[in-house]
């Protein structure tokens, strides 16, 4: 499946893999951050509704 | 008083809203187009060019390292404008929006130094080279983990956003500044034979330098990282909005209570 | 303006200022990198002058937090600021007193650091002559970073952090000068280069020094 890399194979494969790991985590953290700061907005304004 | 404050209110909020409302419809649209560029991109580049008869197969690290690079210094004259605008109109998701691109940019930095180390690594035989590109770009993290940490160290809002966009400022202009420093610091040490070699696959010269084979999937690539770039920032940005929001209801309700 | 001068120079003088920690941060750094790197005549004479330039940095960062925080604590920076000097002269003399309390003895001791440290003796002029021209620059650049972390309770790690990336032309640029005059080449155009961002700093910085300042008083 993976094409043939010669004797790079660990150099390219590495520097994929962490450049995919960093870009992955940095969507999924924000994406995280973005949900939690949005349900809490949620619960925060229906408070404040409520309360009057 | 209270009306006064009604419109106040309504005029801080008429931006932000209009804002979320408008990078909600539009974010699917970046999502998915980023996730398309980079996948099939990547894809091909990976699968389906051939090795560089110098570089060998490392030559495919350029699909990640170039547009990381690229986008990396976009981000911050991102930044750059994004200051520019809070200090002379004082938008308020202007500010947010510098904020919400900061940790963008590290992520691209670091990626890009990265894969830039791990080619050194085999083509000049070391990690880690004082080569002024790489330098410069080490200099650029340096800037941008102070810009974030001057974020998370001020608790005022306002006063951050002031600051940072300063910094910002300034630290754009030691940027270049540095940035032709480096340059003249390192031809001052050695020849700049590694410096040519970077700039084959890094510099301006890329289109001469790289086959069609590879440029086709690099523009796939960069294109990618342009729209992925975009979509972060957005939803971070309305995240900051929201964050923000929160803020601003906590201490109403405090202030009522 | 000459009064705030003399007063801030008195402060540092007293103890308790700081007068006396840079300068023997300075002479700490320079006698220990003989330990550490080997006594070796030849290989000291070569990182001489760059050991010397990168004490001389370290040593004006070590003193940065201490030139507006004691003012901004005691309240006299808001005196200072509702008073008829403009903000922007403050912040000059400020970073003036500082360059004169830890710049210029630096300056002054670098020489006899050097003989220690087996610098060629053709370098000592460039060396003073590069320190002269770049510590200036080095104290406007750090009050900019005091300016901005002033109101901060520890600001100390984040004035270095956002500090350090700025004063990188300066050492470039003046270890340059200091290392190509130690090794007696060409060094017109790295000394021209130094003393461009330093009279540029000068004149520029203290403008944004003061704007970021404003912000942190209101």
């Amino acid at each position: 499946m993976i094409p043939d890399l010669g004797k790079y194979t660990e150099t390219v494969l590495s520097a994929y893999g962490i450049s995919i790991v960093l870009l992955v985590a940095l969507v999924v953290l924000s994406v995280m951050r973005g949900r939690r700061v949005r349900t809490e907005l949620k619960s925060v304004e229906q408070r404040m509704s409520r309360d009057g | 008083m209270t009306i006064t404050a009604k419109a106040n209110s309504l005029w801080e909020y008429a931006n932000p809203r209009k804002f979320l409302a408008t990078s909600e419809r539009l974010l699917p649209f970046f999502w998915l187009a980023s996730t398309t560029c980079l996948v099939v991109g990547l894809v091909w580049g990976f699968f389906f060019t051939p090795d560089d008869y110098k570089q060998g197969s490392t030559v495919k690290i350029i699909y990640l390292h170039v547009p990381s690079a690229l986008m990396a210094i976009n981000c911050w004259l991102m930044m750059l404008a994004a200051s520019l605008i809070w200090l002379v109109r004082r938008h308020h998701v202007s500010a947010l929006a510098a904020r919400a691109a900061a940790p963008v940019g590290i992520v691209f930095t670091l990626v890009a130094l990265v894969t830039g180390a791990i080619w050194g690594q085999p083509m000049w035989g070391s990690w880690w080279a004082w080569d002024p590109r790489l330098t410069s770009f080490l200099i650029l993290f340096l800037f941008y983990l102070g810009y974030v940490a001057l974020w998370e160290a001020i608790e005022d809002p306002d006063t951050a956003a002031d600051l940072t966009s300063v910094l910002c400022l300034v630290g754009s202009v030691f940027a270049i500044l540095s940035r032709y420093a480096v340059n003249f610091w390192n031809q001052g040490l050695h020849q700049g034979a590694s410096v040519m070699r970077v700039a084959a696959v890094t510099g301006s010269d890329t289109e001469e330098k790289v086959s069609n084979i590879y440029f086709f999937p690099l523009m796939l690539c960069i294109v990618g990282f342009v729209l992925l770039f975009i979509a972060l920032v957005l939803y971070r940005t309305c995240t900051e909005i929201r964050a923000r929001r929160i803020k601003a209801l906590l201490a109403r309700e405090r202030a009522n209570a | 303006m000459i009064a705030l001068l003399l007063r801030d120079l008195k402060l540092a003088f007293r103890a308790g200022g700081g007068f006396g920690l840079g300068l023997a941060f300075f002479l700490i750094v320079t006698v220990l990198v003989p330990f550490s790197v080997g006594p070796q005549s030849s290989l000291l004479s070569i990182i001489a002058p760059g050991v010397l330039w990168l004490g001389a940095l370290l040593a004006c960062l070590l003193s940065l937090d201490r030139l507006l925080a004691l003012d901004w604590e005691d309240g006299s920076l808001d005196l200072l600021a509702t008073a008829p000097l403009p903000l922007e002269a403050v912040v000059a003399v400020k970073s003036l007193a500082h360059w004169l309390t830890t710049g210029l003895p630096l300056v002054l001791v670098a020489p006899l650091l050097g003989v220690m440290l087996n610098l060629p003796e053709t370098g000592f002029t460039w060396l003073v002559v590069s320190l002269l021209i770049g510590t200036p620059a080095l104290s406007v650049i750090g009050t900019f970073g005091a300016a901005i972390t002033v109101g901060l309770k520890r600001g100390g790690l984040l004035l270095s952090l956002l500090v350090l990336p700025l004063y990188v032309p300066t050492l470039i640029f003046g270890a340059e000068v200091a290392r190509r005059g130690a090794t007696g080449t060409e060094l017109e155009t790295p000394l021209l280069l130094l003393a461009g961002i330093t009279t540029a700093t000068i004149a520029l910085l203290p403008f944004a020094s003061a704007a970021v300042l404003k912000i942190n008083l209101r």
